[in-house]
C-alpha cells in the first residue's frame, strides 16, 4: 500500500486535531458563539455550558474536580502562571524553587526571570537515563523552598520522571509540586491525587486538540494552592486568569481529553508497538546508533536516536518527505545542540546526530516501515560521505584528535 | 528552512566524493572543523609537481546540507586550477554561487579553510623541493 507523503512523525511538537474534535468544535464558531461570561442571555449560557462540560472532561482525565481547572492559552502560560503565581503568593514563606536542567524553556526561563527578582533556583542535574535523582532532590529542599517544578515526560527524549515519588517527597516536606504535563497527559495515566501533584500544566494541541488553549490544574484542598494572577482584568477563572474564554478551543480540548481517556489503553499499546517496530528495523540494519534516554521510563510514542557520524540537519534534508526533528545545532534557533541531550552526558558530537521520532494516533504500520527504510538508506548514504565514519572504520580515536574548532 | 536549488543539487548529487591516498607525496589533505561543532570537512587534492595543476580533488563532509554543498563545489572549482589559482578562491564566491543564507556562511568559510589546509599540507610534504615552504600547519592533523 502506498503511503501519503510527507509523513508526519513529529507529534511532540504538535498533533493534528482529531476529526471528532473538529466536529464538536464547529457549532461553537458561529452558532453557539456567545461569550461564556455573558450572564443574561441564551448565547452566554450555551457557551458557558460548553466551557463547563469541557472543564469536566479535562478534570476527569487527570483525576481532578472541575473547579480545579483554570483555562489558559496553552502550556507556556500555564507554566508561567503556576511558577510566578506561587512565587508571588508565597514569597513571605520562602524564596527557593527547585527544578531540573531538562525542563522545557517555559519552565527554565520563567525560573531565570524569578532569579532576577531575588528568588533562588536549584537546577538539579539528571542521571544518564534522563531521570532526576530522588536523593539529590531531597537534599536540595531547604526551609526556604516553596516549589518543586519537574516535568512528567520530556519533550525531546520522552523520559518519564518518577513523579509519584517526587510528589510524596514534596507532600512530606510541605512544598508545592508543579508538573509540566504537556507530553504525558492523554498519553499515559496521570492522576493528580495518586501522584500528589498540586499544579499541572496541560496543552490541547499535544493531545489531538486545537492550538491556543491549555489549562492549569490548581489543587483546591489538602493543600489548597493560591496563586497570584499574572494577567489582570475582568476576573475570569476565579480571578486567576482574566480574559474572555476561548470557548471553541475549550470545547475541543475537552472532547480531545475524553477521547484520550477512552482510547489510552489501546492507543498506548499500539504506539509502543509502532515505536518498537521502528527501533528494531533501524537497529537491525545500522551500526553505531544510540538511544538517548531511558527505554524503560519512556513515553510509548517517543524514539530519540543518535546516528553517529551523520549530522542531523543533513539527515533531515535526506528524509525530507518525513517530518521529524533533530537535536543538531543547525536546526535550533540558538545554534547550540540540544541542552537536554547535553544534560544526559551525550557528547556534542552525538547530540548533532540525534533525530526525534514522535509517533501519533494517525501513524500507520506502513508509514513506520517507510520511515525506517528511508532513514536506513539515508544514514548509509551520508556515512559514505562522512569523513568521521571513514576514520572510525580505520580505527582512528577521534577523541584524541586535535580539531581546529572555530 | 528552504535550500537553494544548487545546494539541493550538490546534496543529492555530491561531486567528487571519496578519498585519495594521504601518504602519496602528490596528495595534500585538509581536515577542518570539529565533530562537536557539527561539521568536519576533509578535502584532498592530487597536484602535479611540474605544473602545479590540481589534477584530482576528493571530499568527504560531516555536516549540514550547506556544508556538503560547499565542499562539493570546492572540489569542482579547484580541479584543473593551479595551486595559486585555487588559493584565490574566497568563501564569498561560494556563498554567492550557492546562495547561502547568513547562518550558513560558516560552511563556506570552512570550505575555503579546507582548500588552504590541503594545499598547505601538500606544500609541507614537498618542502624540500622547489615549492615554497608551507606557511601554516595543516589544520586538524592528528
Amino acid at each position: 500500500m502506498a503511503v501519503k507523503l510527507p509523513i508526519y512523525m513529529d507529534n511532540h511538537a504538535t498533533t493534528p486535531v482529531d476529526p471528532r474534535v473538529v466536529e464538536t468544535m464547529l457549532p461553537y464558531f458561529n452558532e453557539t458563539f456567545g461569550n461564556a461570561a455573558s450572564r443574561n442571555h441564551e448565547y452566554g449560557w450555551k457557551a458557558e455550558e460548553g466551557v463547563e462540560h469541557g472543564r469536566e472532561q479535562v478534570a476527569k482525565l487527570i483525576g481532578a474536580t472541575p473547579k480545579e481547572i483554570i483555562w489558559t492559552s496553552g502550556a507556556t502560560e500555564s507554566d508561567n502562571l503556576a511558577i510566578k503565581g506561587v512565587a508571588e503568593m508565597y514569597r513571605e514563606k520562602g524564596n527557593h524553587i527547585i527544578t531540573q536542567v531538562t525542563e522545557h524553556k517555559a519552565v527554565l526561563d520563567t525560573c531565570k526571570r524569578l532569579e532576577k527578582y531575588g528568588f533562588e533556583v536549584t537546577y538539579l542535574p539528571v542521571q544518564k537515563d534522563g531521570r532526576v535523582n530522588l536523593d539529590e532532590l531531597r537534599r536540595a529542599i531547604t526551609a526556604k523552598t516553596i516549589l518543586i517544578t519537574i516535568m512528567y515526560a520530556n519533550n525531546e527524549i520522552g523520559v518519564v520522571q518518577p513523579v509519584a515519588e517526587i510528589g510524596a517527597i514534596a507532600k512530606e516536606k510541605g512544598v508545592f509540586f508543579h508538573v509540566d504535563g504537556v507530553q504525558a497527559v492523554g498519553k499515559i495515566p496521570v492522576d493528580v491525587n495518586k501522584d500528589n501533584i498540586d499544579l499541572l500544566s496541560m496543552s490541547a494541541h499535544k493531545l489531538y486538540g486545537p492550538k491556543g488553549v491549555g489549562a492549569l490544574y490548581v489543587r483546591r484542598r489538602n493543600p489548597r494552592v493560591q496563586l497570584a494572577a499574572i494577567i489582570d482584568g475582568g476576573g475570569h477563572e476565579r480571578g486567576m486568569r482574566s480574559g474572555t474564554l476561548n470557548v471553541t478551543g475549550i470545547v475541543g480540548f475537552g472532547k480531545a481529553c475524553e477521547l484520550c481517556q477512552q482510547e489510552m489503553p489501546a492507543e498506548s499499546a499500539r504506539m509502543r508497538g509502532l515505536r518498537d517496530r521502528l527501533k528494531d528495523a533501524i537497529f537491525k540494519e545500522l551500526d553505531e546508533v544510540f538511544i538517548n534516554g531511558s527505554m524503560t521510563y519512556r513515553l510509548p510514542n517517543n524514539l530519540n536516536i543518535s546516528f553517529a557520524y551523520v549530522e542531523g540537519e543533513s539527515m533531515l534534508m535526506g528524509i525530507n518527505d518525513i517530518a521529524v526533528s533533530s537535536g543538531s545545532a543547525c536546526t535550533s534557533a540558538t545554534l547550540e545542540p540540544s541542552y537536554v541531550l547535553k544534560a544526559l552526558g551525550v557528547g556534542e558530537d552525538l547530540a548533532h546526530t540525534s533525530i526525534r521520532f514522535g509517533l501519533g494516533r494517525f501513524n500507520t504500520e506502513e508509514e513506520v516501515d517507510y520511515v525506517a527504510a528511508r532513514v536506513i538508506e539515508t544514514v548509509k548514504r551520508l556515512r559514505e560521505l562522512s569523513p568521521l565514519y571513514e576514520m572510525a572504520k580505520e580505527g582512528v580515536d577521534m577523541s584524541k584528535m586535535q580539531w581546529n574548532t572555530h | 528552512m528552504a535550500y537553494s536549488d544548487k545546494v539541493v543539487d550538490h546534496y543529492n548529487h555530491p561531486r567528487n566524493v571519496g578519498s585519495l591516498d594521504k601518504n602519496d607525496p602528490a596528495v595534500g589533505t585538509g581536515l577542518v572543523g570539529a565533530p562537536e561543532c557539527g561539521d568536519v570537512m576533509k578535502l584532498q587534492m592530487k597536484i602535479n609537481p611540474e605544473t602545479q595543476v590540481i589534477e584530482e580533488a576528493k571530499f568527504k563532509t560531516f555536516g549540514c546540507g550547506s556544508a556538503i554543498a560547499s565542499s562539493s563545489l570546492a572540489t569542482e572549482w579547484v580541479k584543473g586550477k593551479t595551486v595559486e589559482e585555487a588559493l584565490s578562491i574566497k568563501n564569498t564566491d561560494i556563498v554567492r554561487e550557492l546562495a547561502l543564507p547568513p547562518v550558513k556562511i560558516h560552511c563556506s568559510v570552512l570550505a575555503e579553510d579546507a582548500i588552504k589546509a590541503a594545499i598547505s599540507d601538500w606544500k609541507k610534504k614537498n618542502a624540500g623541493a622547489e615549492t615554497p615552504a608551507g606557511e601554516t600547519k595543516a589544520a586538524g592533523q592528528a
